[in-house]
C-alpha cells in the first residue's frame, strides 16, 4: 500500500556522459577522468545529510538518472543502495531503476548492476534507425541498440526504453514501422518523447526546427493508437506501460510525494522531520500540515564535489514552498497523468482545495470545451486536454487578463 | 553689454536632414573657441539623448560666438542650428524670425532635397540674405559645381558667392564666417526706444526653471527689471539674463540685435506664448513685433500604458515632458481594449515617435500607440460642425451631413528611375498632381494629397518604392469633403475600439481585410477558435478566423525537475498582464501593437 505522507523516493544524479548529445539540456558533462571513489563518497555523504532529516520513512523507489548512470562503477551503485537501505526502511517491493545507454561497454555491466540491487533498467534507445541516431549525435547505432535491449531483457525483470520521435522529416508511416519494431522487443514500459529544441543546446544554436504543430499532433496520435493497441497504456503524456508496470518513482513525482535528490543539479521535495500528520487549522479548514521544502543541489559537478567535501552536502538552494505553490505543482503534474489529479490528496498535502486555486468558471469553461473532466474526487485532462496542457494550465493557474 | 550693431551678425543654418548643419556648427564653435578640445564632441548642440542616438536635431539651438574676422575686427555671431525634418519646420521658422540671414547647407553628394526647398522658401519669406554652402566636399562623390547649377535651377538663387566646405574636416569654414560678416546685414534697432524683444522659444531647465529665448529688437533687457508679455499681459521680474556660448553664461543685459535668454518666476512653459513680444512693464511699447502663429498638432493618436497600473505615471510624465515641448497636446481617453490613456496631438509622425520614445526612456514607461489619425471636420445635419480627433468619437452617421478631411501640398524629389512608382503611389493615395519638373536626372513632383493617406503608411511605402532615394516635404493646404467611413474591428463579435480607423470608402475593404489578416497572424492560437471581423456600422466587410491550437504540451521527460514547468507558468502569468480579455479569448497587447504598426 502506498502512503504518500510516509513514503519517500530517492533520485541520484550522475552528471557524466561519453559525448554530449546535441538536443540534450540535462546536467550532463563530458569528462576524461572521473574518480569513482571520490564521487561515491560525496554521494554517500549527501545521502546521509538528507536521510538524517527524513528518518524512519519508507523508501519506495530509487532512480539513478543522468547524464549516463551506466557509466557508474557497479560497486558505487551497490554502496549507495546499501546506504539507502540503512537510512530508511526499504519497501519490500522497492523499485530501483538505472538509466543506461546502449553502447557495448555498458551492456557488459548490466548483470553487475542487477547484482548491486538494480531491478529496473531504462535504456536510452532513442531510435532503431542508424540515420536518426547519427542525427541525434548518439554514440550507438541501431544494431547496438537491439543488442542492448536483448541483454537488458535477459537480465532484468523490468525494462523500459526511451525513444525520441517527431524528428525532422520523420513521416508517420516510417514511425509506425519503427515503433512496431520497438514493441516487438519491448519490456513492460516505454517513454516516448517528442523532440524538443531546448535553449542552450547545439540544436538550438544551429536552428534545428522541431516538428510543426500539425505533424506533431499526427505523430502523437499515431503513437497513442499503436501503443494502446499493443497494451501499453499511456499513464502520462509521454509514458506508457502495461497495467501495473508504471514507474513508481515517476508517479511519486507526479502525485506530489516526497523525494530526496542528490548529486549535481538534483532537485528534491521533502517534508523534513518524521511523519507528516494532518492538523486541523483554525475555522475547521485544513491548514498546511507540515513544511514542504524544495531543494536544489549545485549544478556544476566540480563545484558540487568541492562543497560536499567541505560541508557534507552541496545544496545550492533550499526553500519552503507555500501551500499555493505546492498545490500548483500538484495540479501541473497531476493533470499530466491519465488518472488525473486526486483532489483529496491535494487538500491533504497542500491544505488547499482546487476551488481555492482555480476560479470555478474556468473549470466549467474547460470541461464544457472538452478539455477536462471533473468527477468525484478527481480532475482529469481528456486526451484533447493533455495535448494542450500548457495552455490549459495557464488558463487555470494564471490570473485573468486585463479586461 | 550692448554691442555695437555693426559688429553683430545673426544667422540660421538651414538644410535638408543630414546635410551637415550641426557639424558645421561644431566647426564654427571650435574656430571661435567656444569650447575646449575636451568639451567638444560631434554635433555638440544636439544635447538630448534621443538627438544623439538618432543623429538628428529636434530642437533648434542658439550659440553666441566671438569671431575675429579677417578685417581685424571682433564680431558677435549668433548662430542658430535648426532641425531638418519636416515635422520640426515650426522650429525653423521661429529661428529665422530671430535672424537676418541664413546659411543654406547643401550636401554636395546629394544635392537639393525636399527640405532644402521648403527651408529656402521660409528664409525668403523672412527676407533673409541667403548664402549657399556646398558641404561634404571631402567625399569623393561630391560634385559641388553640378549641385550649384542645380541650386540655381531648382531653388532659383544665385550661387556666385557659394562656398565649398567640409564641415567634417573644417576645410573652408573660416571663409564662411568671413563671408557672412561681409554679406549679411547687421541687425537694426534702437537702444533708446522702448524695449521690444521677440519671445523665440521657451523650455524647462531642471536647474534654472523656465528659460525664455529672446531676440532684442529695440531697447535693453536687464536683470531685475519688470517685463510684460504683450499678448498675455503677464508681468514678471527678470531674474537672470544670459547667453549660450554654448555653455550658459550670465550677463547683465541684452541690447538691440542680441540673442540670449532670460528667466523669471514662471512656473510652466505653457505660461509663455512663443512669438509674443516682451516689453518694459513701466514703459511699454505700443506696437508688438510681428510674431508668429502657434503650431497646431496635425496627427493624433492614443497613448496607453501597457501596464494599466501605470496610468497615473503616464499622466505625470506627459505633464513633465510638456514643460519642455509645448507643441504636443494631450487629454485623457479611455478605451475598452487598452484601458485608460491619453489622446495626444503631434506635429507629425516623427514628432509622435519621438515623444513616445522619450516617455518610454526618460520615464521608464511601456506604451501602446494607436493608429495615427488626422483631424476631421464633421458637419452635422443640424448645421453644426465638430472636430474629430479620435475615430472612437465618430457620431452616428445618420446625423452627419458630410465630413471634411485635411489636404496637403506634398513635394517629392526623386531620381527619375523611381519616378514612375512614386507617381503611382501618389495616385493610389488619391493624389492630384499639381506640378512635375525635371532637373537633370532628378524629378520633383508636387501633389495635392489627403493627409490621412500620408499618415497611414506613406513614408514607409515611399522609402521602399524609391529605395530610400526620395525626399518628402509637405504643408497643410485646406479641408475638403470626402467619402469617409469609420471601420471597426471585432474579435469574437466584441469591438476592439483601439483598432477603429477612419478611411476613404474606396479603401475601406482592402484596409479592413489587411488588418484582419494581420491580426489573424498576430493572435496566437488558443484553446478556442476566434473570429476576427472588420465592419462599417453593422455591415461586415472582411472576416478571418484564428483556428484553435492543436497541441501545446511539453512532451519531454522532466522527472523531478518541475522548476522548468513552473518557470513556464510564471512566464505565462507575467504574459497575462500584457493580455486583454475578449470573451473567452486573450489577446496579447503585442498583437494590437503590431496591428497598429500600419503597413502592408
Ligand atoms: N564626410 C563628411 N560627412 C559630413 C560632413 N558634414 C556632416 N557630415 C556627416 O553627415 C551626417 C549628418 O550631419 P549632421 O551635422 O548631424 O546633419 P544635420 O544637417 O545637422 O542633420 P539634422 O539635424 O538631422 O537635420 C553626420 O554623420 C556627419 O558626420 C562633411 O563635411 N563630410
Ligand atoms: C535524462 S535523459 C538521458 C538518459 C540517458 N543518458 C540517455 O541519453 O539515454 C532521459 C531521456 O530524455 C529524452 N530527452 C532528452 N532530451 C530530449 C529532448 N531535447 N527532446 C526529447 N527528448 C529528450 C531522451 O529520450 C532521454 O533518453
Ligand atoms: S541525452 Fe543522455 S547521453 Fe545524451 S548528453 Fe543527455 S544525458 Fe548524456
Ligand atoms: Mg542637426
Amino acid at each position: 500500500m502506498t502512503d504518500i505522507k510516509n513514503d519517500i523516493a530517492l533520485y541520484i544524479h550522475w552528471p557524466f556522459c561519453e559525448r554530449k548529445c546535441p538536443y540534450c539540456d540535462f546536467n550532463s558533462h563530458v569528462s576524461d577522468t572521473v574518480d569513482q571513489a571520490h564521487w561515491r563518497d560525496a554521494l554517500l555523504s549527501e545521502l546521509a545529510h538528507f536521510a538524517a532529516e527524513t528518518q524512519g520513512r519508507r523508501l519506495t523507489s530509487v532512480f539513478f538518472g543522468g547524464g549516463t548512470p551506466s557509466l557508474m562503477a557497479p560497486a558505487t551503485v551497490a554502496a549507495l543502495l546499501d546506504a539507502a537501505a540503512d537510512h530508511w526502511q526499504a519497501a519490500t517491493d522497492l523499485e530501483v531503476t538505472l538509466e543506461a545507454n546502449p553502447s557495448s561497454a555498458e551492456q557488459g555491466r548490466f548483470a553487475d548492476y542487477r547484482h548491486a540491487g538494480v531491478n529496473r533498467l531504462s535504456i536510452g534507445v532513442q531510435s532503431l534507425r542508424d540515420e536518426p541516431l547519427a542525427f541525434l549525435g548518439r554514440v550507438h547505432d541501431a544494431a547496438q541498440a537491439r543488442a542492448a535491449m536483448k541483454v537488458a531483457k535477459a537480465v532484468f525483470e523490468r525494462v523500459s526504453f526511451d525513444l525520441i520521435y517527431a524528428r525532422p522529416h520523420q513521416s508517420v508511416a516510417d514511425w509506425q514501422v519503427e515503433l512496431g519494431e520497438v514493441l516487438a522487443m519491448s519490456g513492460d514500459h516505454l517513454s516516448v518523447y517528442q523532440l524538443t529544441i531546448e535553449p542552450g543546446t547545439a540544436f538550438f544554436r544551429e536552428g534545428v526546427a522541431g516538428a510543426d504543430e500539425d505533424r506533431a499532433v499526427e505523430l502523437f496520435e499515431a503513437t497513442q493508437e499503436i501503443l494502446e493497441a499493443a497494451g501499453f497504456l499511456a499513464y502520462e503524456i509521454s509514458n506508457h506501460a502495461r497495467p501495473g508496470a508504471e514507474s513508481r518513482h515517476n508517479l511519486t513525482y507526479w502525485r506530489g510525494g516526497d523525494y530526496v535528490g542528490i548529486g549535481p543539479g538534483a532537485h528534491g521535495r521533502i517534508t523534513p522531520g518524521a511523519h507528516g500528520r494532518i492538523t486541523p487549522g483554525a475555522h475547521g479548514r485544513l491548514a498546511s500540515p507540515t513544511t514542504f521544502e524544495a531543494t536544489h543541489q549545485i549544478h556544476d559537478p566540480a563545484r558540487w564535489l568541492e562543497l560536499v567535501g567541505e560541508h557534507g552536502h552541496g545544496t545550492a538552494k533550499r526553500r519552503q514552498l507555500s501551500p499555493t505553490e505546492r498545490a500548483e505543482e500538484m495540479i501541473m503534474t497531476g493533470l499530466r497523468l491519465t488518472e488525473g489529479l486526486d483532489t483529496k490528496a491535494l487538500a491533504a498535502l497542500s491544505g488547499l482545495s482546487f476551488d481555492d486555486l482555480v476560479e470555478p468558471g474556468r473549470l466549467r469553461e474547460l470541461t464544457a470545451g472538452g478539455f477536462l473532466d471533473a468527477a468525484a474526487g478527481r480532475i482529469t485532462a481528456t486526451a484533447e486536454g493533455r495535448l494542450r496542457l500548457n495552455a490549459i494550465l495557464a488558463r487555470l493557474l494564471a490570473p485573468e487578463a486585463g479586461a | 553689454m550692448t554691442t555695437d550693431l555693426s559688429h553683430i551678425r545673426n544667422f540660421a543654418i538651414i538644410a535638408h536632414i543630414d546635410h551637415g548643419k550641426s557639424t558645421l556648427a561644431d566647426r564654427m564653435i571650435q574656430i571661435c573657441g567656444g569650447l575646449t578640445e575636451r568639451e567638444m564632441k560631434e554635433q555638440v548642440l544636439d544635447s538630448m539623448d534621443i538627438e544623439r542616438e538618432r543623429g538628428i536635431t529636434i530642437k533648434a539651438q542658439t550659440v553666441r560666438l566671438e569671431y575675429k574676422a579677417s578685417d581685424g575686427e571682433t564680431y558677435i555671431l549668433n548662430l542658430m542650428d535648426t532641425p531638418g525634418h519636416v515635422d520640426f519646420t515650426y522650429e525653423v521658422s521661429r529661428s529665422l524670425a530671430a535672424c537676418e540671414g541664413s546659411l543654406l547647407v547643401v550636401d554636395a553628394t546629394q544635392g537639393v532635397e525636399a527640405q532644402t526647398l521648403a527651408n529656402v522658401y521660409l528664409a525668403v519669406d523672412a527676407s533673409h540674405e541667403i548664402i549657399p554652402v556646398l558641404n561634404k566636399i571631402d567625399l569623393p562623390a561630391a560634385e559641388p559645381e553640378r549641385i550649384k547649377e542645380q541650386i540655381e535651377e531648382v531653388v532659383g538663387i544665385d550661387t556666385d558667392g557659394a562656398l565649398n566646405i567640409s564641415a567634417k574636416t573644417g576645410d573652408g569654414v573660416a571663409a564662411v564666417l568671413d563671408s557672412l560678416i561681409e554679406r549679411l546685414p547687421p541687425p537694426q534697432g534702437d537702444v533708446k526706444a522702448e524695449l521690444k524683444a521677440l519671445l523665440v522659444d521657451s523650455w524647462y531647465d531642471p536647474y534654472l526653471g523656465v528659460m525664455i529665448l529672446v531676440r532684442v529688437q529695440d531697447g535693453v533687457i536687464k536683470k531685475g527689471m519688470k517685463v510684460r508679455m504683450m499678448a498675455t499681459g503677464a508681468a514678471h521680474q527678470v531674474e537672470r539674463v544670459g547667453v549660450f556660448r554654448p555653455k550658459t553664461e550670465m550677463v547683465d543685459q541684452l541690447g538691440p540685435g542680441e540673442v540670449g535668454f532670460i528667466t523669471a518666476a514662471i512656473k510652466t512653459v505653457a505660461d509663455t506664448s512663443v512669438g509674443d513680444t516682451i516689453t518694459d512693464d513701466k514703459k511699454p511699447a505700443t506696437e508688438p513685433l510681428a510674431g508668429f502663429l502657434p503650431s497646431v498638432p496635425v496627427v493624433f493618436c492614443g497613448l496607453f500604458p501597457v501596464d494599466t497600473g501605470q496610468y497615473e505615471d503616464l499622466r505625470d510624465s506627459l505633464e513633465k515632458l510638456h514643460l519642455n515641448d509645448a507643441s504636443f497636446h494631450f487629454e485623457a481617453e479611455s478605451s475598452a481594449a487598452l484601458g485608460l490613456g491619453f489622446r495626444c496631438g503631434f506635429l507629425g509622425l516623427l514628432h509622435l515617435e519621438i515623444v513616445q520614445e522619450r516617455l518610454e526612456r526618460e520615464f521608464d514607461l511601456d506604451l501602446i500607440t494607436t493608429a495615427p489619425s488626422v483631424v476631421y471636420r464633421i458637419h452635422m445635419s443640424d448645421g453644426s460642425m465638430r472636430e474629430l480627433h479620435n475615430p472612437v468619437d465618430m457620431p452616428d452617421p445618420t446625423a452627419i451631413d458630410f465630413i471634411e478631411e485635411p489636404w496637403i501640398k506634398a513635394t517629392v524629389m526623386v531620381p527619375d528611375q523611381y519616378l514612375g512608382s512614386v507617381l503611382q503611389l501618389c495616385e493610389e493615395r488619391r493624389g492630384e498632381q499639381i506640378e512635375l519638373t525635371y532637373v537633370g536626372n532628378r524629378a520633383m513632383a508636387v501633389y495635392r494629397l489627403p493627409l490621412n493617406e500620408v499618415v497611414f503608411d506613406f513614408y514607409d511605402r515611399l522609402k521602399s518604392v524609391s529605395r530610400g532615394y526620395a525626399s518628402f516635404d509637405y504643408e497643410l493646404l485646406d479641408y475638403a469633403a470626402g467619402d469617409l467611413v469609420k471601420v471597426t474591428l471585432l474579435v469574437n463579435a466584441e469591438v476592439v475600439d483601439a483598432l477603429s480607423f477612419m478611411v476613404h470608402e474606396s479603401h475601406a475593404e482592402s484596409r479592413g481585410r489587411a488588418i484582419c489578416e494581420k491580426l489573424k497572424d498576430l493572435i496566437p492560437r488558443q484553446l478556442f477558435k476566434i473570429a476576427v471581423q472588420a465592419a462599417i456600422g453593422g455591415k461586415v466587410i472582411a472576416r478571418t478566423t484564428v483556428n484553435a491550437m492543436r497541441k501545446d504540451v511539453t512532451a519531454k521527460c522532466y522527472g523531478g525537475d518541475i522548476t522548468r514547468k513552473k518557470k513556464l507558468l510564471e512566464k505565462q502569468k507575467k504574459g497575462k498582464k500584457k493580455m486583454r480579455q475578449f470573451g473567452n479569448v486573450e489577446i496579447p497587447q503585442s498583437a494590437f501593437l503590431a496591428a497598429l504598426k500600419t503597413g502592408e
